[in-house]
C-alpha cells in the first residue's frame, strides 16, 4: 500500500529533512502551467473581445459564448477526470489517485458553477430569461449538485480511506447517470419546447479559432489548478504521515 | 443456493425486526398522505386540471417518503449495534446489499399501497387503471437502488437525515421525471410519448448492478 | 454450582473442513501497522500463534488491543503489514478466514429484538454452519441458557448476554477464538464457563487469543502473556514459571 511505502520512504528522509536543498526544488510544472495559462488568457481575452467579429444576431453579449462553452466543457471533463480517478482509486487502493479525485472535484465545482453563472447571464442577454430548463442547463445544474454532494460527503467524512472510497462510489454512479439524466430531460422538453441556449448553425473560422483557444485556455487553468489542489494534499498527508511517527 | 438463501435470511430478519419494534411505519404513511393533502392545498385542482397535477404530486409524496424510509434498516444497524455484526459473518456483501434493498422496497411498498387509494380519492382521479403497478414497482426499485446504497454511505456521517436527500435527488432525476410522465399518460393519455418505462427499467438494471458490486468498498472499514 | 466437568470431554464434533489437525491452526502476524487517520494505533506487530496455543493480551485502554482483534477478524484493514491464519491472508481471503474465526467483543454483536435461539439460526445461517437446530440447541445447552431459548435478547441479563455472545462465536466450530475481556458481566458461575469452553477448544487444536484487565486471569488461562503499550509489544513471556508479581511490577513500568 502507498502508505506503507511511504512510510519507510519517509523514515530515510527523517534524517535529511531540514538539510538545505531538500525543498528548494523550484516548482517547474507549476510555474510552466502559470505562465502559459498567464499568455493564453491574454491571448484569450484579446481574441474575444477585439478579434472576432461580433455576433450578428446577439450583439456584444454573445462573447460570452466563448468563456461560457469552454468552462462548461472543463466542467464535464473534471468531472470525467473524477470519474476515472475514483474508478483507480478503488482499484488500486493508492491514495494518489484520491488525491487526483478530490483536486478534479473541486476544481471542476468551480468551473461548473461558473458555467451555470455564463450561461444564466447569456440566457438573460439573449432570450431574456435568467434560466430555462434546456436539456444542456439542466444537466450542468443537476451535475452541479452531484459535485456540491460529493464535496458535503467528502468534507463530513473528513480524510479517511472511508471517505475516499465512499466518495469513488459516488463519483461512478454520478457519471454514469449524467447520459441518462440528460437523455431524460431531453425526452421531456420535447414536450414542453424551451428557449435553447446555444448557438445555431455552422460556426465561422474566426469563431472556431477563438474558441479553440479559450478551450485551450481554460484547460491550462484548470490543469494548473489541479496540479497545486493535488501538490496541497501531499503535503497534508505528508504531516499527517509524519504525525504519526512522532512518539 | 448459499447466496440467495443468505438475502432472505437477512431481509427476513430485518422484516421481523421492523414488526417488533414498529417505528417506521406510522410515520412514513401518514407522511406521505400529509404530502397529499398539502398539494391539494397548494395547487387549484379542478377537475380539468387534476390529471396535470396529480401525478407531479403522487410522486412528490413518494419520493419524499421514500427517502424518510430509506435510513431506517441502514440506520438502525448503525445505532444499534453497527453493521459489523454482520460484516463479521462470511456472508458476501451483495447480499446483505440486496436484502437491505428488497427490505427497503416492501417498506416503502407498503407505503404507496395505502397510499394510492387515498391519492385517487382525494384527486378524484381513477386508480387501478393496469399499467400503474409496474410503473410504481420499476420506479421505487430505482430510487431504492440508489437509496440504499447511499444511505450506508451517509450513515456513517453526522448529518445523514441532510446528506442523505442531497446526494439521492439529483441521481434519481430520471426515474422522477419518467415516473410522473408514466402516470400522466395514464391519467391523460397522449400520443409520440417516450418509452417512459423503459428508460426506468434501464435504469434499474444499470444501478442495481453497479450499487450491488460497490456496496462492500462503501460499508466496510 | 454447576458442574462442568462433561464439557472437556470430545462430543464428537468435528471442525469445518474435517479433523482437526491442530498442526494446520496457525496465526501469524507480520509487522501489522494501524493508523486512524492523524492516529497511530498499532505500530507494527508481530505475533504468531499455533494449535492449542493461548495468549493474552495485556494492555491500558487505547494500547491497541482490541484493534489488533478487529483486524484479525476482519473489521478493519490494517494500513501496512500482514497476517495469516491458517495460511491464508486476511486481507485477500477474507471471506474464508471468516469461518475460522470467532470473535467475542465489547458489543454482544447481538439482535435485541431477536430470541436467543433466532439469534443463532441467524448467525448460523450466515456461516452456513450445518444442522442448524442441533448446533444452536447444543450451544445454548453449553452456555447455560437452554430455559432462555425463546427469550428476546433485550430482555436478557448482561451476563447472560455475554454467554450468548460465546454461543454465537463458538457457532461454527472456529479454530481461532478472538475473545476481547470475555468475563465481562459474568459472575464466578460464567468465568467457571467461560474457562471450561476455552478448555474445550483448545483441547481440539484451536488457539485463543484474549483481552483481559485482570493479570490474574491472564496467568491462570493463558500459555503467554503478551504486553501492549502505545500499539508496540513491550513485553512477552510464557506463563510457566511466571509469577504474579512480576507480571504485576512489569505492568506497572511498561504501561
Amino acid at each position: 500500500m502507498a502508505l506503507a511505502n511511504r512510510d519507510t520512504q519517509t523514515e530515510r528522509q527523517n534524517s535529511t529533512i531540514g538539510t538545505p536543498g531538500q525543498n528548494t526544488r523550484p516548482p517547474i510544472a507549476s510555474l510552466a502551467l502559470l505562465t502559459l495559462t498567464f499568455i493564453g488568457m491574454m491571448t484569450s481575452i484579446f481574441m474575444i473581445f477585439l478579434y472576432v467579429p461580433t455576433d450578428a444576431i446577439e450583439g456584444i453579449p454573445q462573447r460570452i459564448f466563448y468563456f461560457h462553452v469552454p468552462i462548461a466543457w472543463i466542467g464535464m471533463l473534471a468531472f470525467g477526470v473524477l470519474a476515472v480517478a475514483s474508478i483507480g482509486y478503488l482499484w488500486k487502493k493508492d491514495e494518489r489517485w484520491d488525491w487526483l479525485a478530490r483536486a478534479s472535484a473541486e476544481v471542476g465545482t468551480i468551473f461548473i458553477t461558473l458555467a451555470l453563472i455564463t450561461g444564466s447571464i447569456w440566457g438573460r442577454t439573449t432570450w431574456g430569461t435568467w434560466w430555462t430548463w434546456d436539456a444542456r442547463l439542466t444537466t450542468t445544474l443537476i451535475l452541479w449538485f452531484i459535485y456540491i454532494g460529493y464535496m458535503m460527503l467528502r468534507s463530513y467524512m473528513g480524510r479517511t480511506p472511508a471517505s475516499a472510497r465512499s466518495g469513488a462510489v459516488l463519483a461512478i454512479i454520478g457519471v454514469i447517470d449524467i447520459p441518462i439524466i440528460y437523455e431524460s430531460v431531453n425526452w421531456w422538453r420535447t414536450l414542453h419546447p424551451q428557449a435553447e441556449v446555444g448557438t445555431p448553425g455552422a460556426l465561422p473560422p474566426e469563431v472556431v479559432l477563438t474558441l479553440m483557444i479559450s478551450l485551450v485556455t481554460f484547460t491550462l487553468l484548470y490543469s494548473f489548478l489541479m496540479l497545486q489542489i493535488y501538490q496541497l494534499q501531499k503535503m497534508q498527508a505528508l504531516a499527517q504521515q509524519l504525525h504519526a511517527n512522532i512518539e | 443456493m448459499i447466496f440467495l438463501e443468505q438475502v432472505i435470511t437477512i431481509l427476513w430478519k430485518d422484516v421481523r425486526y421492523e414488526l417488533r419494534s414498529k417505528q417506521m411505519w406510522t410515520g412514513m404513511g401518514l407522511f406521505a398522505l400529509l404530502v397529499l393533502v398539502i398539494f391539494n392545498f397548494t395547487f387549484d385542482l379542478r377537475v380539468d386540471n387534476a390529471a396535470a397535477i396529480a401525478p407531479g404530486a403522487l410522486w412528490v409524496a413518494f419520493v419524499f417518503a421514500s427517502l424518510l424510509g430509506l435510513g431506517r434498516t441502514i440506520a438502525a444497524e448503525r445505532e444499534i449495534g453497527s453493521m459489523d455484526r454482520l460484516l463479521l459473518c462470511p456472508v458476501d456483501r451483495k447480499a446483505i446489499y440486496l436484502a437491505k434493498l428488497l427490505g427497503n422496497m416492501l417498506f416503502i411498498g407498503v407505503v404507496e399501497i395505502v397510499a394510492l387509494p387515498i391519492f385517487a380519492a382525494l384527486f378524484n382521479v381513477p386508480l387501478f387503471v393496469g399499467a400503474l403497478l409496474p410503473i410504481v414497482l420499476l420506479s421505487t426499485l430505482g430510487i431504492a437502488a440508489v437509496g440504499t446504497l447511499f444511505s450506508a454511505m451517509a450513515a456513517a456521517t453526522r448529518a445523514r437525515e441532510l446528506l442523505l436527500p442531497i446526494l439521492v435527488f439529483p441521481l434519481i432525476v430520471p426515474i422522477v421525471i419518467g415516473a410522473v410522465r408514466a402516470t400522466g399518460t395514464l391519467l391523460a393519455p397522449a400520443v409520440n410519448e417516450p418509452p417512459w418505462l423503459g428508460l426506468i427499467a434501464a435504469f434499474d438494471v444499470i444501478f442495481l448492478t453497479v450499487s450491488m458490486l460497490t456496496f462492500e468498498y462503501v460499508v466496510e472499514e | 454450582m454447576r458442574n462442568f466437568a462433561h464439557l472437556s470431554t470430545n462430543n464428537g464434533e468435528v471442525y469445518a473442513g474435517g479433523r482437526p489437525a491442530s498442526s494446520m491452526f496457525f496465526l501469524e502476524v507480520k509487522g501489522l501497522k494501524k493508523s486512524f487517520g492523524l492516529k497511530p494505533v498499532l505500530r507494527s506487530i508481530d505475533l504468531t500463534l499455533s494449535g492449542g496455543e493461548r495468549v493474552a493480551l495485556l494492555g491500558a485502554n487505547g494500547a491497541g488491543k482490541t484493534t489488533l482483534l478487529r483486524i484479525l477478524v476482519g473489521l478493519t484493514k490494517p494500513s501496512a503489514g500482514s497476517a495469516c491464519i491458517d495460511g491464508l491472508d486476511i486481507v485477500r481471503d477474507a471471506r474464508q478466514v471468516r469461518h475460522l474465526v470467532g470473535f467475542v467483543a465489547h458489543q454482544p454483536y447481538l439482535y435485541d429484538e431477536l430470541t436467543a435461539l433466532e439469534n443463532l439460526y441467524f448467525f448460523g445461517k450466515m456461516y452456513t454452519v450445518k444442522n442448524i437446530q442441533e448446533r444452536a440447541s447444543l450451544l445454548l445447552d453449553k452456555v447455560g441458557l437452554e430455559k432462555s431459548a425463546r427469550e428476546r435478547v433485550a430482555v436478557l441479563s448482561r451476563g447472560q448476554v455475554q454467554r450468548l455472545s460465546l454461543a454465537r462465536a463458538l457457532l461454527h466450530s472456529p479454530h481461532h477464538l478472538l475473545l476481547d475481556e470475555p468475563d465481562t458481566g459474568l459472575d464466578q458461575e460464567g468465568r467457571d464457563l467461560v474457562e471450561a469452553l476455552l478448555a474445550e477448544h483448545t483441547a481440539r487444536g484451536g488457539t485463543i487469543l484474549f483481552t483481559t484487565h485482570q493479570l490474574e486471569r491472564a496467568l491462570q488461562l493463558s500459555d503467554s502473556i503478551i504486553m501492549l503499550n502505545k500499539g508496540r509489544i513491550v513485553f512477552q513471556q510464557k506463563t510457566v514459571n511466571l509469577e504474579l508479581d512480576k507480571v504485576q511490577r512489569t505492568y506497572q513500568e511498561v504501561t
